[in-house]
């Protein structure tokens, strides 16, 4: 019998507020040697991770039910809030179940918090993964080659055998798989958002960062079959697309609120590694090489990532706006979050010139106060409809 | 060596104009960065291109050699907030989108360009026909230049500079930005400035930056005399002037560095103490190690904080975010492309945690200082993210005592001198208490 969507939402709900991770705990246990790599947002290749037999898992911040108390005394009250809630989960023990930490290269902050890993827990695997800003593959291709090449070979060490060529087909292959799944998730929820709303998505998604991706890619697909045999009523919603979320997390019920409010949201970049790169990856050839390829070439647009032309700035944002048919955009960023805020004028900008009608608002992934975003999202909903209906 | 001489009030005012003491090499240093706002101001009708670059991993020996006018923006910013302007530029920038939450340089360059592009001498900026985006050891340095690109639309080429994540330049790093240098760069300034790159002419200035190189780190390695004859601190943001903007590479700068030194030499010489706007300091009472930049807005009332107590900042790590020279590094006209790309990636904010902590501690020992001070600056998270567990660990690793102040950059409103004096001055009680324990310790031995 087909698994309801209670049923999916409500496991996806449990691993999402999960913050001992027992889900990685038991696949550890399941077969003994296993290992687990921890990432943070935005990107990193979990293609290398996985092919080392490891479990990815991303750690995405403490959100809104965590009290940070350890991880508030080694920032300033200027600093965003994620660090200091990740630090929290390693200095209370709860990523004790994770052999390694990845930082990727998204801002001064979390570049930072790769050192301060380094030196608080040196029994742990820590790596920076860079990324090239030049997307030349015989310059930034072959910088990003290395550091993959570095990561694999360390992950090989760490796992006691080394990451075959075809280990990392394989894994791609995986990765395609849910990389398609995902895809198949947005699109199903752009087309049909009352049936598969954003509240229920997201959590589907965060899934993805403790599972498996075999296992995911099956919770993926039974979720859509499983909305589609609900019946939900349409509402006379605006379709926005929500920007400016891809690292630190809006509170669950940020999300809920601006459904509330009156928006369906028809595209968004939370967990975004899951939609970095934006097709296929050839599970054939050079493994690495095809994985630094998609990445220069094919994945997506981000304030972490250098815009080379003045004029491909915001050009994906657009592009969503225009294929999901979105009828306005909704800047959501982190307090203090500089890539988000420093990107967001820009944006602004680009819309500004499109027509295509934006709000901003900022929060903090503890948010508590919904009432200020739900009356700010709902005006901006309301406003739509009446430019609409001009 | 040094002349008291009247300070031009940045705004009008009837209080009369505080006295303020430099030294010669301050005041030469004044007239180069003068100079080159005016060679900025009237490049375009000298038919001269501008370039625009930031300072850390900057090029200018490479810059020089296409005969661009050079312009840094963090300088631009830093003027204006030491001239007082920048208060309503970054206001302005707000009005105009920009977030309260973001770095103050970047709000301060975009509010002077909202007001016409004065810059801080008063004439009016050029602009950059290319904006040269050296990214390192700061992120939002690549926000910066595709926001000025936005208002702009003015060429931009990009030189990506990893992060020392591992605390070591690998060879394939090295390669990265030489590769750069070669396949985007250096065509990009060709193409821009219309003059064939010269590696020989990038030689010569490289041998300039060498040898001036060396008198920098003679300089600041003065400090370690009792008394130390500079501050490490305020005093050293003279000293890497030159070094870190427009003029490394310059015969003016070779100059510049020769005539400093040799100033320092005579104070080491006669035992005097730094000059400070107020005069010598003639009692050195405390030798610190400060991390972290200055506030430049309300610079002097802060130096004079220290020196009222009688603290001399004998190290900080802000005088290395332009190049860790002290450290060993030169330019080297033999491998000109390679040493640019080792310059880059050495830059003092493209060090990874535990190393700046390694410098830090070791500072702290060579210096003979009795602890560390960390200004913590709101617009800087390349700075500041994590500064607090480098506190922690600098007072386990050194038993030395460490304190935390903060500010910021260019933003009159982060600044405030009350509660900065009184940490400072418990700060020193700490350091006092910790002495005189020291010395009944070892008096009962």
């Amino acid at each position: 019998m087909a698994e309801m969507v209670k049923d999916i939402v409500g496991r996806c709900e449990a691993l999402f507020e999960d913050l001992h991770f027992d889900a990685v705990k038991q696949w550890k246990a399941a077969v003994p040697g296993r290992k687990a790599i921890g990432y943070m947002p935005v990107y990193v290749p979990r293609e290398i991770v996985h092919a080392a037999g490891m479990l990815p898992v991303g750690i995405f911040g403490g959100g809104d039910q965590m009290e940070v108390i350890q991880g508030d005394a080694y920032y300033q009250s200027y600093i965003c809030r994620i660090p200091r809630s990740t630090l929290e989960l390693g200095l209370t023990g709860r990523l004790d179940c994770l052999d390694g930490m990845l930082f990727p290269s998204i801002c001064d902050v979390i570049r930072n918090l790769s050192g301060m890993w380094q030196i608080l827990f040196k029994d742990k695997y820590v790596r920076y993964v860079d990324v090239p800003q030049n997307y030349l593959d015989s310059v930034g291709g072959e910088f990003y080659i290395h550091e993959m090449q570095v990561l694999r070979d360390d992950l090989g060490k760490l796992a006691g055998k080394p990451v075959t060529d075809d280990a990392l087909r394989a894994s791609i292959a995986v990765y395609n798989e849910n990389r398609r799944a995902v895809q198949d998730l947005y699109a199903y929820r752009a087309q049909k958002p009352w049936q598969a709303p954003t509240s229920e998505v997201y959590l589907v998604i965060r899934a993805g960062m403790v599972l498996p991706p075999e296992e995911h890619t099956k919770l993926v697909r039974d979720y859509i079959a499983a909305a589609e045999l609900e019946n939900r009523p349409k509402r006379d919603n605006a379709r926005v697309v929500l920007t400016g979320s891809f690292c630190e997390q809006p509170p669950l019920g940020l999300i809920k609120s601006i459904e509330m409010s009156g928006c369906y949201v028809v595209d968004d970049d939370f967990g975004l590694v899951m939609r970095w790169l934006l097709d296929e990856v050839p599970a054939t050839g050079d493994p690495l090489l095809e994985l630094s390829k998609a990445f220069l070439h094919r994945s997506n647009q981000q304030a972490s990532k250098y815009d080379e032309k003045k004029e491909d700035k915001g050009k994906l944002l657009v592009h969503s706006v225009k294929f999901y048919g979105a009828e306005g955009v909704i800047f959501a960023a982190p307090s203090f979050c500089d890539p988000a805020l420093l990107e967001r004028p820009m944006l602004q900008d680009v819309l500004a010139k499109q027509k295509i009608p934006y709000t901003a608002f900022k929060y903090a992934e503890n948010t508590g106060q919904m009432a200020p975003i739900r009356e700010q999202a709902g005006t901006f909903a309301d406003s739509i409809k009446l430019w609409s209906a001009a | 060596m040094s002349t008291p001489i009247q300070m031009m009030p940045s705004q009008p005012s009837k209080k009369p104009a505080p006295k303020v003491q430099k030294e010669d090499a301050m005041w030469l240093q004044k007239e180069m960065i003068n100079a080159n706002y005016h060679e900025l101001a009237t490049a375009h009708e000298r038919g001269k291109k501008v370039s625009a670059t930031f300072v850390p991993g900057n090029l200018n020996e490479l810059v020089m050699c296409f005969d661009f006018a050079r312009s840094l923006p963090e300088t631009n910013a830093l003027q204006n907030g030491m001239r007082k302007k920048s208060g309503k530029m970054i206001m302005d920038a707000e009005r105009d989108g920009q977030s309260e939450d973001v770095c103050t340089y970047v709000k301060a360059d975009l509010g002077m360009m909202l007001g016409g592009e004065i810059g801080p001498t008063g004439e009016k900026l050029p602009t950059p026909d290319l904006l040269l985006l050296s990214y390192t050891g700061c992120f939002t340095f690549m926000k910066w230049f595709e926001l000025v690109r936005q208002k702009y639309n003015c060429e931009t080429v990009m030189l990506h500079t990893p992060y020392q994540g591992d605390g070591k330049i690998s060879q394939s790093m090295r390669d990265y930005v030489v590769k750069q240098l070669k396949e985007s760069v250096i065509p990009t300034l060709e193409r821009v400035s219309g003059v064939k790159f010269d590696i020989d002419r990038l030689r010569q200035y490289m041998k300039e930056s060498a040898r001036a190189e060396d008198d920098l780190v003679k300089v600041l390695q003065s400090a370690k005399n009792r008394p130390s004859p500079i501050d490490g601190y305020f005093g050293a943001v003279y000293y890497i002037g030159p070094m870190f903007t427009a003029f490394r590479g310059t015969p003016e700068a070779t100059q510049y560095y020769d005539v400093l030194r040799k100033e320092i030499d005579a104070r080491v010489r006669d035992k005097k103490g730094p000059i400070t706007p107020e005069g010598e300091l003639t009692e050195e009472k405390y030798r610190l190690v400060v991390e972290g930049p200055p506030n430049w807005t309300s610079f002097r009332d802060f130096w004079k904080m220290f020196a009222d107590e009688g603290a001399v900042v004998v190290a900080s790590t802000y005088a290395k975010v332009g190049g860790v020279y002290d450290l060993g590094f030169r330019h080297d006209p033999d491998h000109p492309l390679e040493s640019l790309a080792e310059y880059c990636l050495g830059c003092y904010t493209n060090m990874n945690f535990p190393q700046r902590i390694d410098m830090i501690c070791r500072y702290i020992e060579e210096y003979e200082a009795d602890g560390l001070l960390i200004n913590s600056i709101k617009s800087c998270n390349s700075f500041s993210a994590g500064q607090l567990l480098m506190l922690r660990e600098v007072e386990k690793r050194t038993g030395k005592p460490a304190a935390f102040i903060e500010s910021d950059l260019v933003d009159p409103r982060y600044f405030s001198a009350a509660n900065i004096k009184n940490r400072l001055e418990s700060y020193f009680q700490m350091i006092k208490q910790k002495r005189s324990v020291a010395g009944a310790a070892v008096a009962a031995h």
